[in-house]
């Protein structure tokens, strides 16, 4: 998302250039080298991959009007594998503030032998498959646990899953902010006498916070939607481990894609608002450093 | 802020225990439960007819998606890039979608717009099997890549500006020739490490699969669908274990080739 925000921050710079009568050749120049036709192509292929299946959702979940969408929604069972979906999702990011935050900070600021390991390990859990993150957790924290720990079937278990595959999240957006912190604001803090709980908290903390709570909402946003990771683990009993995208999928099985729909569209609505209002906090955060500038 | 000793070594110390107890211990317990009973066992688990079937489907996907990416990808970079066009901003934000829809949620939209009761459930009666056939598995995929080459040709593409390629055109080259020579050339690593997450995430892709796929063993189960089948079906734990090794070493090389096109791109 940062992408956009730097590409649309790009464009306003560009000097609009003198107008010239409109040939064949002026249209060629102000589309590029991709034309009409190729902004056409782009849209098409957008329509028909990402967005006509999204409207298609969204009808169906309105099949049966908007009373059948409400009481899809607010079925026991669908309400329950929504709330548990999204208190686990919240311990989940709460986690990861803790742990992403502290893992970042040794990564950056201690030393020791095999650091470029462990720094190399964090980007793991995004290039293995979900399933496998399943299986794997399985295999410490299943039935046949060599520890003796048994989260099968269990929130923890769903909890162990979900940190596992948003791990980079928070790391991966506070390390860099770490490494630019100016140091020498913190040396002036304690040669002024505080100690380091008061620097952490008053210097340290809050150049950190705008990256903490964007990786700790991305790793929301992908908690809730987690099918793969939490299928084996989580154990799908409904009202207790059942989370929003397991009720979903077993709606299609049963054949009531109506209520699939509906639950879908829910979830999909968490995910937006979630982003939409990280979206703000950033635009917010970055006026608000340009007007300190 | 200058911390002790001891409160230095207690918070590397949690910090390593967690890693450990999340991603270490796991990874290497699944390594031993593959490798016990000898390579020999691995190499039998993972070569039966099913396994070879679902490593065949996991590369046939691949080897559809990535080239449609490819050509899309770039078509819709230099659209957003270079383009400018009523509704770019919207264009934009669709783009980002795939990142923010669940897999479950990707199966049950296209079983809805590509299934038999679907808004193209015509295709179906021509003969034309989307849902629960090979098509469906593709697009499906195509949904969960489709931001990757984007995304990483787009930056790319706003960074060379247009000074060359209009140099191009000014000495009399067609826009292909522009194209080939002087647009991918430029764009040639970004592409690459677009591919590259295109590939992975293609092979690891489950959720989204699994919805549209029939799952039949040697006919229609990918790698990861192999993995799950065997653990929930078979119970068979051992097989499932040897195709999950096979998956992580594949995302191993993966992360390994990540790296170096990391190093490449900014150096370059």
């Amino acid at each position: 998302m940062s992408d956009t925000t730097t590409a649309t921050g790009g464009r306003g710079t560009t000097v609009p250039s003198p107008p010239v009568p409109p040939t064949r050749k002026k249209v060629a120049r102000v589309t590029g080298a991709v034309g009409p036709l190729g902004i056409g192509i782009a849209t098409l292929w957008l329509s028909i991959i990402v967005v006509l299946p999204l409207a298609a959702l969204t009808v169906a979940s309105f099949g049966d009007g908007i009373g059948g969408f409400v009481d899809a929604i607010t079925s026991p069972v669908a309400v329950a594998s929504l709330r548990v979906t999204v208190v686990v999702s919240v311990v989940v990011a709460v986690i990861n503030v803790i742990m992403g935050t502290l893992i970042a900070w040794v990564l950056v600021r201690d030393e020791f032998p095999g650091k470029r390991a462990v720094n190399a390990l964090i980007d793991l859990p995004f290039a293995l498959p979900t399933i496998v993150a399943s299986i794997v957790l399985l295999s410490l924290y299943g039935p046949e646990s060599p520890i003796g720990v048994h989260l099968n079937a269990t929130q923890p278990g769903l909890i162990v899953a979900l940190a596992f595959v948003t791990l980079p999240f928070v790391v991966r957006s506070v390390q860099p902010v770490l490494i630019e912190v100016d140091r020498e604001v913190e040396e002036a803090a304690a040669s002024l006498g505080a100690d380091n709980v008061t620097i952490f908290r008053r210097v340290v903390l809050p150049t950190l916070t705008p990256a903490i709570i964007s990786g700790a909402g991305l790793a929301f946003a992908r908690a809730i939607g987690e099918y793969g990771s939490v299928v084996l683990i989580g154990g799908n009993i409904p009202r207790e481990t059942q989370v929003a995208s397991q009720y979903i999928q077993q709606q299609i099985e049963i054949d009531r894609p109506a209520a699939a729909a509906a639950v879908s569209v829910a979830l999909l609505a968490i995910a937006f608002v979630t982003l939409f209002a990280l979206r703000v906090f950033a635009s917010r955060g970055q006026r608000r450093e340009e007007q300190a500038e | 802020m200058k911390l002790s000793g001891s409160t230095r070594i207690t918070l590397r110390a949690v910090a390593l225990l967690y890693l450990f107890g999340l991603l270490v211990v796991p990874i290497v317990i699944i390594l031993f439960r593959t490798f016990e009973n000898g390579i020999g066992a691995f190499i039998q688990s993972i070569s039966t007819p099913a396994a070879i079937s679902a490593l065949n489907l996991s590369l046939l996907i691949v080897a559809i998606v990535v080239p449609v990416n490819v050509v899309f990808g770039i078509v819709t970079a230099l659209a957003l890039v270079r383009g400018r066009f009523p509704g770019r901003g919207l264009v934009q934000a669709v783009v980002d979608l795939p990142f923010a829809v669940s897999p479950i949620v990707v199966g049950v939209s296209l079983i809805l717009l590509w299934g038999a009761n679907g808004w193209f459930g015509g295709l179906e009666s021509l003969g034309f099997k989307v849902i629960f056939g090979l098509p469906g598995m593709v697009i499906a995929t195509l949904f969960v890549t489709l931001p990757f080459v984007v995304r990483e040709v787009e930056p790319v593409l706003h960074e060379i500006g247009e000074e060359q390629e209009q140099a191009a055109a000014t000495l009399g080259a067609s826009r292909w020739q522009t194209f080939w020579l002087i647009t991918l050339p430029a764009i040639r690593w970004g592409l690459t490490y677009g591919v590259v997450l295109t590939v992975a995430r293609s092979l690891g892709e489950f959720g989204a699969v699994i919805m549209v796929s029939s799952g039949f063993p040697g006919v229609s189960q990918t790698l990861t669908l192999l993995v799950h089948s065997r653990y929930i079906d078979d119970h068979n734990t051992f097989g499932a274990y040897s195709a999950a090794t096979l998956l992580m070493g594949i995302a191993l090389i993966t992360l390994l080739l990540m790296t170096l096109l990391d190093r490449k791109r900014s150096t370059t």
